[in-house]
């Protein structure tokens, strides 16, 4: 069997904004979690350029992307991946150990409505409160950019919409650009733009007039 | 083949690394096994065809001068099956060449059918009864001097320099492994056997229809305490010094401690690696059914039984330890005959090869089958018992509790990720236990090595540094007048002289009996001097006997006690007298006494029967050829040739050894660091992929993934110390012998260099599972549920 050459994403040409909370919607196989991990620096493009203001982020080293990662980028991802053998406080400390100028553990943690549950570990905590955790875990550092690759995937309506106020929230209070991967079309009233995505290129983008509540967004 | 089988060869594949660790700590162990009790069987049967071929004695009796008349009284005795007398002396051989002259010890030979430890002739002929000028040399001796049929040699017997005609070479089964008198290594430039035909030696020796060595082989029924009792009741007339067994000749004593401790560490050795074998199959298999949960599941839905997924999860156990088997018994094969031919150096064998016995592969073969099987058992079972309903389910999140961080400040103030280490430790604590014990095993493997080379070193050191510190140590061919030493003391260069006096005796306590021989010396004596195994030195108190702590406990005596001592030599008297001290010392069985008591006790005349002396620097050459030309003089050696000796065949064995020894420790800390780390990494990948995701650095989260190794490797260290040392301590009580007692000594290079090998091989092992951490996926990882 020979090796088969796949082409996730095809012309794309995309700006993320400094503040801005963006809506990357597109059905399964379209490319979204690869543009998320070029954006994100852990993956490079074989062809084109990324920038990060004035830093070309596709030419880095392997070590060029773990500092741009350190510094400048917060992953969420579906399955929180948080560390089981640490409490959530710790779990935030991982980040803010290595940081510079980041949130204090329970800052970050209140910021999600998590300050009472400081020295819980995952496992005590539910699906919601751990993807909270995750969320605190990325924004603790003060990230220019959050990257979330379907937060809400593995969750019900209602926890859903707790995270997503989180991560409203962060976007409001810290200003951190936020882009949410998703296949739920629901979820894109909430937010600034929104990018559509299918078979490896941008099928559509515009720009929401106003933000929805997330209490008036049904799924 | 079958779809099942298929996956088993995947699923093996895919842990190639695991499986040839352990497939190598199994081979490791199969060789041990082949290697050093192969040797040991081999060495057994080969010892006792031989012996029985050449009718090795049971019994040796050594007397002044017994007539050959009394040959038929001895051959009489109840129990005693056949009986050989010879004469026996020692003479300098002169070899022409500079130094230390040679020393040849003389036999006369019986006829070849009459002779007990019949001689092997190696070349040449057998001596012509009457020959006066031929001699038989023994094949080591003829070897190291370059002797071969037809030369010629010089010796000086009984005084008259004499010419003789090498007639053939042979090797004797009394002489398999051939020492100097009071040496415990073989010297075969210097020391050689040599056999005259009967007449010849009576001639020189003025032994005419007498003898002085008597050797016995006794009936199968035969009572040897009996026959012993009537040998020495007989012989005593004539000067007996008491009969031997084979306990006490040098030969056959320094062959069977060779056997046992190959047979100790045949056994110990290979228990610890198979050991070692079930541990690693029990944690790859548990990770492995603990990954392939799912799989199961849908097996055991689609109506595989249990004993198909049990005997999938048993085959996977068994391929690395019959694979390791496999070159195990190939090279143990091969390194078995390797050893034989190093021992065919020091024992003279007519038939010594490797041979292994088919009994010997199938226990070892069967045994690590067994361990193969104890280490799988428990995992399997896990599978087994797995119904698919739940197996379909992921497994439930580990608990973690605070642990230690709770309870310790200073614990609190570590980095968050430095906790995840200590609680994984913290949460499979069974787990870390055996992982550090097993590491600590390589550690102990290389403490025991390298410490009986310390103790050995130490030992020999002691011996000829503290307490022998003479140039030269005479020995005379009989008791002489005190005076003697006057002579002594006029040759040019001698400094110093300490005279002493051996007589035979039989110490009895209480039912007990031992001949020993009795050192008598004045409390002064400052060249050659009484010291124990830490090295102290006694001072021999003016009244009473000092005894050797071995000698003490093998006859139960304690310090103060009352003793019976019956002399075998002179007037015979009896006497009785207290053991004022026992001394823990480490070559040989002593007894020692202030010489003027023990003139005393024996009565008649001051004698002497050797002198140590201190030669001024450059004539010890120059009076050790001349006392060794002077006919009262049985043998004349220097200290610190033995030594040499001794550091000639510590290095060449020492090499080896050490070779040996770092290769099995590294097997075993290899494999244990290499599965552990790579489980952790299987276990860990999602924790590990998502620190790199926040940033961390590939060396970061290498760090974090070998520091619970290096604690493992850390924790494995004092543990290893301390098993060294009591295995050791254990290993040093077994071989310990009247011959020798290898103190207990541990200096801190074998601390400090068997916990850096062992470091160096968790380094290097880390290095191989970090190759496979760096090609590590982050994000395949992270997008699949745990």
């Amino acid at each position: 069997m020979g090796e088969v050459k796949v082409v996730a994403l095809r012309d794309v040409d995309f700006d993320l904004f400094e503040g801005e909370m963006l809506i990357l919607l597109g059905a399964s196989g379209s490319g979204k979690s690869t543009l998320l991990n070029i954006l994100g620096g852990l993956d490079r493009p074989s062809t084109g350029s990324v920038r990060y203001g004035d830093q070309l982020i596709s030419d880095e080293s392997d070590a060029g992307l773990t500092a741009y990662r350190r510094k400048h980028v917060g992953f969420v991802f579906q399955f929180y991946n948080l560390i089981p053998s640490l409490t959530a406080r710790e779990n935030v400390a991982l980040v803010t150990e290595i940081a510079e100028n980041p949130m204090s553990p329970e800052e970050a943690l209140a910021l999600v409505g998590l300050g009472e549950r400081l020295d819980h570990f995952p496992a005590q905590l539910s699906g919601g409160e751990q993807q909270r955790v995750a969320i605190a875990r990325a924004v603790a550092k003060r990230p220019r950019v959050l990257l979330c690759d379907e937060p809400t995937g593995a969750l019900d309506v209602e926890t859903g919409k707790i995270v997503l106020k989180a991560l409203e929230k962060v976007n409001q209070e810290v200003g951190t650009a936020i882009a949410i991967i998703t296949h739920n079309a629901a979820i894109a009233a909430m937010g600034d733009r929104v990018v559509q995505m299918s078979s490896g290129s941008i099928s559509d983008s515009q720009v929401n007039s106003t933000r929805i509540s997330i209490d008036e967004i049904i799924w | 083949m079958n779809a099942l089988t298929r996956k088993l060869f995947r699923d093996i594949w895919h842990h190639r690394g695991q499986m040839v660790s352990i497939a190598a700590v199994t081979a490791t162990a199969l060789m041990t096994v082949l290697t050093m009790r192969g040797t040991y069987e081999s060495l057994y049967h080969a010892k006792a065809s031989y012996y029985q071929a050449s009718h090795f004695p049971d019994l040796w009796a050594n007397v002044e001068r017994a007539p050959e008349t009394i040959v038929n009284q001895l051959r009489a005795i109840d129990g005693v099956s056949a009986v050989d007398t010879r004469i026996t002396f020692s003479s300098t051989l002169d070899l022409h060449r500079e130094g230390a002259p040679a020393i040849g010890r003389f036999y006369s030979a019986s006829p070849e059918k009459e002779m007990l430890g019949a001689l092997h002739v190696k070349s040449g002929e057998w001596l012509q009864e009457g020959d006066r000028d031929g001699v038989l040399l023994s094949e080591k001796f003829a070897i190291a001097n370059a002797f071969s049929v037809g030369d010629t040699l010089q010796a000086l017997l009984n005084g008259r320099l004499r010419h003789f005609l090498v007639k053939g070479t042979a090797i004797s089964p009394e002489h398999s492994y051939a020492v100097p008198q009071g040496s415990l290594f073989p010297d075969d430039e210097q020391y050689g056997v040599l056999w005259m035909s009967r007449k010849a030696m009576s001639a020189a020796f003025d032994m005419e229809g007498a003898f002085n060595e008597a050797a016995f082989t006794l009936t199968r029924q035969g009572d040897i305490r009996h026959v012993q009792s009537e040998i020495d009741r007989i012989l005593k007339p004539y000067g007996g010094q008491g009969s031997y067994t084979r306990e006490n000749q040098i030969s056959d004593q320094i062959l069977e401690s060779e056997l046992q401790s190959n047979r100790q560490t045949g056994t110990m050795i290979p228990a610890i690696f198979l050991g070692v074998v079930a541990f690693l199959l029990n944690l790859v298999l548990r990770r492995l059914i603990s990954t392939q949960r799912q799989e199961i599941a849908v097996l055991k839905a689609f109506g595989y039984g249990n004993t198909a997924v049990g005997w999938f999860y048993v085959r996977f156990a068994l391929l690395p330890v019959l694979a390791g088997s496999l070159v195990g018994i190939v090279s143990g094969i091969w390194l078995g005959g390797l050893m034989i031919s190093v021992y065919k150096d020091y024992f003279d064998f007519p038939d010594l090869t490797y041979q292994l016995s088919g009994t010997l592969l199938v226990i070892a073969l069967s045994v690590s089958i067994i361990s193969a099987l104890v280490g799988a058992l428990g995992a399997v079972r896990k599978a087994v018992s797995l119904p698919p309903a739940e197996a379909m389910r992921p497994q439930a999140p580990a608990r973690f509790t605070k642990g230690m961080i709770g309870q310790f400040k200073a614990l609190q103030k570590m980095p968050a990720a430095f906790r995840m280490v200590l609680r994984n430790i913290e949460r499979r604590p069974v787990k870390t236990i055996f992982s550090s014990l097993g590491v600590a095993f390589s550690v102990a493997i290389l403490v025991i090595g390298m410490f009986m080379f310390d103790g050995m070193y130490y030992m020999m050191n002691l011996q000829f540094n503290v307490a022998q510190r003479e140039d030269l140590t005479l020995t005379f061919n009989r008791p002489l007048a005190e005076t003697a030493s006057f002579d002594l003391a006029t040759l040019e260069g001698v400094r110093k002289i300490e005279t002493s006096r051996m007589v035979p005796a039989r110490l009895f306590a209480g039912p007990l009996k031992k001949e020993i021989v009795i050192t008598g010396r004045r409390t002064d004596h400052e060249l050659n001097r009484i010291v124990d195994a830490s090295g102290a030195i006694l001072a021999l108190p003016l009244n009473g006997l000092v005894i050797s702590k071995f000698l003490a406990d093998d006859l139960g005596i304690a310090q103060g006690q009352q003793v019976q001592l019956e002399f075998l030599e002179g007037s015979r008297r009896f006497v009785w007298t207290q053991v004022v001290g026992i001394v823990d010392d480490f070559l040989g069985i002593n007894a020692y006494m202030e010489i003027g008591k023990l003139n005393q006790m024996v009565g008649g005349p001051k004698m002497i029967t050797g002198a140590n002396l201190s030669v001024g620097g450059d004539r010890q050459d120059g009076v050790a050829n001349y006392l060794s030309k002077v006919p009262v003089v049985a043998n004349v050696s220097s200290p610190s040739r033995g030594f040499k000796l001794f550091e000639k065949q510590m290095s060449e064995s020492l090499f080896i050894s050490i070779f040996f020894l770092i290769g099995f420790s590294s097997v075993i800390s290899i494999a244990v660091i290499y599965n552990g780390a790579r489980i952790a990494l299987s276990e860990r990948g999602r924790e590990l992929a998502s620190l790199r995701v926040l940033g961390f650095s590939k060396k970061e989260v290498a760090v974090l993934l070998f520091s619970e190794q290096g604690l493992i490797t850390l924790l494995s260290i004092p543990i290893g110390w301390f098993i060294g040392k009591e295995l050791g301590r254990i290993l040093l009580e077994q071989v310990a012998s009247e011959t020798y007692r290898i103190p207990f000594i541990l200096d801190w290079q074998t601390y400090f260099y068997s916990a850096l090998i062992t470091v160096i091989a968790a380094i290097g092992s880390s290095l191989i599972v970090r190759r496979r951490l760096n090609n590590y996926d982050l994000i395949s990882v992270l997008k699949t549920r745990d």
